[in-house]
């Protein structure tokens, strides 16, 4: 596409493994789960009683207490995560400070799957009791999807390109490829991205589980998530954000930035086949991974470790099998894939960010995190998922899957730097 | 409800809604030049008020309430 290069210089990490990259690189690390019982409402009649909740978040640490209350939970995740990807990085902005990127050359592409669902929830309970000419005069800036970009814009002066991707669970990974994008065709310079969710709250936590699509491992919740194993019974959410500073790797280099890893490949297309079910023999995620690479001018066997979409739905572990098998051939054995979401849930709109954050840890710190819950091994899917316990290995290249109801994909490819 | 009562309630809607120390909420204090309000902040504040002393504040009286005084004025006097 060009010759300019794009490199990751800071991250921001959210989830039920706790607030902070640290604390989340740590406890996936150990191969801890983040999964408990539903404690933020009464799931009364609802068959799934699970969830990764984020139980350690003090947003006043991040935002100011006034706009806290201004701020649906998963703008607050948004902005909490902007601002330690955003202090990590140093990434200056302005005139003022030194090697200041233009503002109008900065970009923030931030989404979430869902938005402001518990606001929504809360002002609807209002207008039904007291009349919808009572709601909150902040319920539409709560609810909307953009309003997590709009805010990380306003704190930052960021005045380039401004929106949010919407695309269920590859949301976040399509927010980091289209910043990638961005700064590759000289659009921008620099761009803050990822995304946020939080959308356990009855309606969220209720609509997925009439979908059949949720784990019901109510009486075992660690083991709830278990991507790849027999014994998976379907996704558990979690919530949280994961945010990462993107630099065009020139001016990145020019201010001394400490580079993570280098983004490489973007691949997004669609299965065009179901609203919710994969097409068969992981049609579309095959042809999504190969766009990566292709985009990237790589091979399979540059790739040593895939970050899986690995929901724990017994579909597509089954079908993300079959299409790494496609697309790797015999490398497909030697390459590790690992799902994170066997310890932080399904982050949803938030899962690509996470994810594309944990690529970048995994090539730099040479550590690749589990997956956890691995005891019964499944015939169809048979290949090299880090069971259980983190592995050393150092590896060139990382993929990152995300793909969402809709049968939208989106394919993130991350090189050592 | 005597004036002082009334006072002291709307400098805790304040305090609570614009989050500022109520040691700052002074009579003359101008929403949005001294509070920092915007006008998003007016209409919920004026909707609090509205709901805490059951008046109902028009629109159009709603846009002369400028400072804390006005608001208590306003309360105080239309208040059953």
């Amino acid at each position: 596409m060009s010759h300019r290069r794009v490199v990751i210089t800071g991250t921001g990490l959210i989830s039920a493994l706790g607030t902070g990259t640290e604390k989340n690189w740590q406890a996936l690390l150990a191969g801890t789960s983040g999964i408990s019982l539903v404690s933020r409402f009464d799931p009364k009649k609802i068959d799934t009683r699970i969830a990764g909740e984020v139980k350690d978040f003090e947003p006043e640490k991040f935002i100011d207490r006034r706009e806290v209350r201004r701020m649906d939970l998963y703008a607050q995740y948004a902005m909490a995560a902007a601002a330690m990807a955003v202090e990590e990085s140093g990434l200056p902005v302005g005139p003022d400070v030194p090697h200041g990127y233009t503002p109008e050359r900065v970009g923030v592409i931030v989404g979430s799957g869902i938005g402001g669902i518990s606001s929504l929830e809360e002002q609807h309970r209002k207008g039904l009791e007291k009349g919808f000419d009572r709601l909150s005069p902040f319920f539409i800036i709560q609810m909307i999807v953009n309003m997590a970009p709009g805010l990380i814009s306003m704190r930052y002066n960021c005045k380039g390109p401004n929106w949010a991707p919407v695309s269920a669970c590859a949301t976040s990974a399509h927010a980091i490829g289209e910043a990638w994008k961005s700064i590759k065709l000289g659009e921008t310079d620099a761009a803050i991205a990822g995304g946020a969710e939080a959308a356990i709250t009855p309606l969220g936590l209720g609509g997925f589980s009439v979908m059949k699509a949720l784990s019901t491992r109510n009486d075992d919740p660690a083991a709830a998530s278990r991507p790849f194993d027999k014994d998976r019974d379907g996704f558990v959410m979690g919530e949280g954000a994961g945010m990462l500073i993107l630099e065009e790797m020139e001016a990145a280099k020019k201010r001394g930035a400490k580079i993570l890893a280098e983004l490489v490949g973007y691949g997004a297309n669609s299965d065009a086949y179901h609203v919710t079910q994969p097409a068969p023999e992981g049609e579309g995620a095959a042809r999504c991974m190969r766009l990566a690479l292709k985009s990237a001018g790589m091979n399979p066997e540059d790739v040593g470790y895939i970050n899986a979409h690995g929901t724990s739905t017994p579909f597509n572990d089954a079908n993300e099998t079959k299409a790494i098998k496609a697309v790797f051939g015999d490398h497909a054995r030697k390459v590790a894939v690992s799902s994170t979401k066997s310890m932080t849930g399904h982050m949803l709109g938030a899962a690509g960010g996470y994810e594309g954050v944990v690529s970048a840890l995994a090539l730099s710190r040479n550590i690749l995190p589990p997956t956890i819950n691995q005891t019964s091994p499944d015939p169809e899917c048979d290949l090299d998922y880090v069971p259980n316990v983190a592995r050393e290995a150092k590896v060139d290249a990382v993929m990152s899957n995300s793909f969402g109801f809709g049968g939208t994909n989106a394919v993130l490819l991350f090189k050592r730097f | 409800m005597s004036t002082s009562v009334i006072e002291t309630k709307v400098k805790g809607i304040i305090a609570d809604q614009l989050g500022v120390g109520e040691d700052e909420i002074k009579p003359e204090s101008s929403f949005i030049e001294d509070l920092g309000a915007d006008s998003l902040d007016i209409v919920e504040l004026v909707m609090a008020m509205e709901e805490e002393f059951e008046v109902e504040i028009p629109d159009e009286e709603a846009e002369n309430i400028k400072t804390v005084g006005d608001a208590i004025n306003y309360i105080t006097t239309h208040k059953k």
